[in-house]
């Protein structure tokens, strides 16, 4: 092989106006051989029009069944540096707050060990290592647990739990994200770590319904903060915003969802019993109104990819729920995790088993009565009976 | 792929799966177990055992919620849960244990 490296398709990424990850590899080239043998995989690839890796492999850390990802390439012979490429998941912290020494020591760990290549952050909500070869994983993994870092979650085990900036830095935080986060992660290490469920289960938070880490459409269970009560409003700000000469009707009144905005004056209506919790009228007027003060967070249940079946959005399980301790939480989660350990199939999500089994006999397994939140959309088939109107006849 | 023992050829996948589930006795197991690092203990044998037991009769092999199930109805909660399988076999209770009671690799991820 020699050592010239000529990528004329990779090349193209590098011209347009966007960051390119081409640029990025090859500066690592230049220090990393395998790095250099992933470029040249990847223009074979882009060439070719196929991909050269195997999917999959035995790889993993003693005493854990997840957080690595084993790679291999197809052409181990032309390409060698690539002939392991095992993808390492690390624990990110709550909110992904980082100093620059932690930041820095992750980086000399992983240049030590591997290709030096990270993804900060991946959708899994971690910090990932991009390649290296067998031989280095447990030598990282030592030094990773030695600066107190951990490994994540992968195959069919709880993924690592991951969640928005929240309090920390937000002001439309209704839980603290960061928290429960800690909290999951640190009472769930068995799950975490040795996978021994169905598939993959994976918990988002998310401080207010503006869902920054996609719980309702990533996780199967997404934990995503919200009000009870009434928005409050600073009808002084509000004046403000309408006296700069801003277009209230257009940019708010008209684009409330369900129309429950009203103005009078320099005076903003809200009916709130209307509000379905959308944010935009809070986003847009972040200065005059704010999240109401009763706050806890609605569970949802069911979101994934589109691998099996097809991509779901996660449903609405619990509407409302106290955020003070994590007791219920915890007790929420474990009967779910009994009822999809009974009832779930070999590599079956939650939601696509609670689209087989039924909602109905779902929620009965777990001790929740229905309410009307659950409902995807009403009724159009008028011949059902309900079983109290049997017994009303009888 | 495979190894010699006793004077016997044993052929195994890549990965160092028996091929064949008759060619397995309680000294090879023993020998594949010394070549993972481990030593087959009493606790050590449950697990093989059920796993063999299991696979004759459903021709595959348990998932791992099944042997935790299992494990915890025959042996009690102490050794019926996934850390103390971990104990035992550190690379990962399917795919060690598997591999010692001459299973085919499992194809799940662990
Ligand atoms: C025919 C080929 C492939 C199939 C059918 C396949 C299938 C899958 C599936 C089903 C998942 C789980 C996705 C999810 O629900 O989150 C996954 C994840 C993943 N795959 Fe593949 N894959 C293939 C090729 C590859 C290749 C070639 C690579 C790398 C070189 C790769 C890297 C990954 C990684 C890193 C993840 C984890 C991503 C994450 O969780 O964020 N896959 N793949
Ligand atoms: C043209 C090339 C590529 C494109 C367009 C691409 C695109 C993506 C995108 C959109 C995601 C999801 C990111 C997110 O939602 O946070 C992703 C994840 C990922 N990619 Fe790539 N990728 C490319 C090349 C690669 C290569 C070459 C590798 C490894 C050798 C790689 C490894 C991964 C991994 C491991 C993840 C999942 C990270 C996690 O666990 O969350 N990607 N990629
Ligand atoms: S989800 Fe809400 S609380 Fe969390 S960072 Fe986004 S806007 Fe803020
Ligand atoms: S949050 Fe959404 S639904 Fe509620 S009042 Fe504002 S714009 Fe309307």
């Amino acid at each position: 092989m020699s050592d010239d490296l000529k990528t004329p398709l990779l090349d193209e990424l590098e011209k347009g106006p966007w960051p390119s990850f081409v640029k990025d590899l090859k500066q690592m080239a230049s220090k990393k051989p395998m790095v250099k043998d992933l470029l040249r995989q990847l223009e074979k690839s882009y060439r070719d029009k196929r991909g050269y890796w195997k999917h999959g492999g035995l790889v993993g850390i003693m005493g854990y069944g997840g957080g690595v990802i084993g790679r291999y390439t197809a052409l181990p012979d032309e390409f060698p540096g690539v002939s392991h490429f095992h993808t390492l998941r690390v624990n990110q912290p709550s909110g992904w707050f980082y100093t620059s020494k932690a930041l820095n020591e992750l980086m000399d760990i992983w240049d030590a060990h591997g290709s030096g290549l990270l993804n900060v952050h991946g959708s899994t909500g971690d910090l990932v290592f991009l390649g290296t070869v067998t031989d280095e994983l447990e030598p990282t993994f030592r030094d990773l647990t030695a600066k107190d870092w951990d490994l994540g979650g992968s195959g069919s085990d709880l993924r690592t739990p991951s969640c928005c900036v929240g309090p920390a830095r937000c002001e439309n935080a209704c839980y603290d994200t960061l928290a429960l986060t800690y909290d999951l992660t640190h009472k769930y290490q068995d799950e975490l770590h040795r996978p021994m469920f169905n598939y993959k289960y994976k918990i988002k938070m998310s401080g207010c319904p503006n869902d920054c880490t996609a719980a309702i459409a990533r996780s199967d269970m997404g934990i995503i903060g919200i009000w009870k009560d009434d928005i409050q409003v600073d009808q002084a700000a509000f004046a403000e915003y309408v006296d700069s000469g801003m277009d209230i009707q257009g940019s708010v009144v008209d684009k409330c969802p369900t129309g429950c905005i009203s103005v009078e004056g320099k005076e903003i209506k809200i009916d709130n019993s209307n509000c379905v919790k959308c944010m935009h009228c809070i986003n847009t007027l972040p200065k005059a109104l704010r999240v109401g003060k009763e706050r806890g967070a609605a569970v949802t249940i069911g979101a994934k990819a589109p691998i099996v079946e097809g991509a779901l959005f996660g449903s609405v399980m619990i509407p409302f729920m106290k955020m003070d301790n994590f007791e219920d939480m915890h007790d929420l989660i474990e009967r779910i995790w009994e009822f999809w350990d009974e009832h779930g199939k070999n590599r079956e999500r939650i939601g696509e088993c609670v689209e087989r089994i039924g909602l109905a006999t779902f929620i009965e397994g777990i001790g929740l009565d229905p309410v009307p939140q659950m409902v995807k959309q009403p009724r159009d088939n008028p011949y059902i009976f309900y079983e109290e109107y049997y017994e009303e006849e009888s | 792929m495979g190894f010699e023992f006793n004077g016997k050829f044993y052929e195994t996948d890549d990965d160092g799966y028996l091929t064949n589930l008759d060619d397995w006795n309680q000294e090879v197991a023993n020998y594949i177990a010394q070549q993972e690092g481990i030593e087959m203990t009493e606790s050590h044998w449950e697990v093989v055992n059920f796993l063999r037991d299991y696979y004759s009769e459903y021709k595959i092999a348990p998932m791992i919620k099944i042997l935790i199930k299992e494990m915890k109805k025959m042996f009690g909660p102490e050794k019926g849960n996934n850390a103390y399988l971990y104990q035992l076999y550190p690379a990962g209770p399917a795919l060690q244990a598997c591999k010692i009671a001459g299973l085919p690799k499992p194809t799940g991820c662990v």
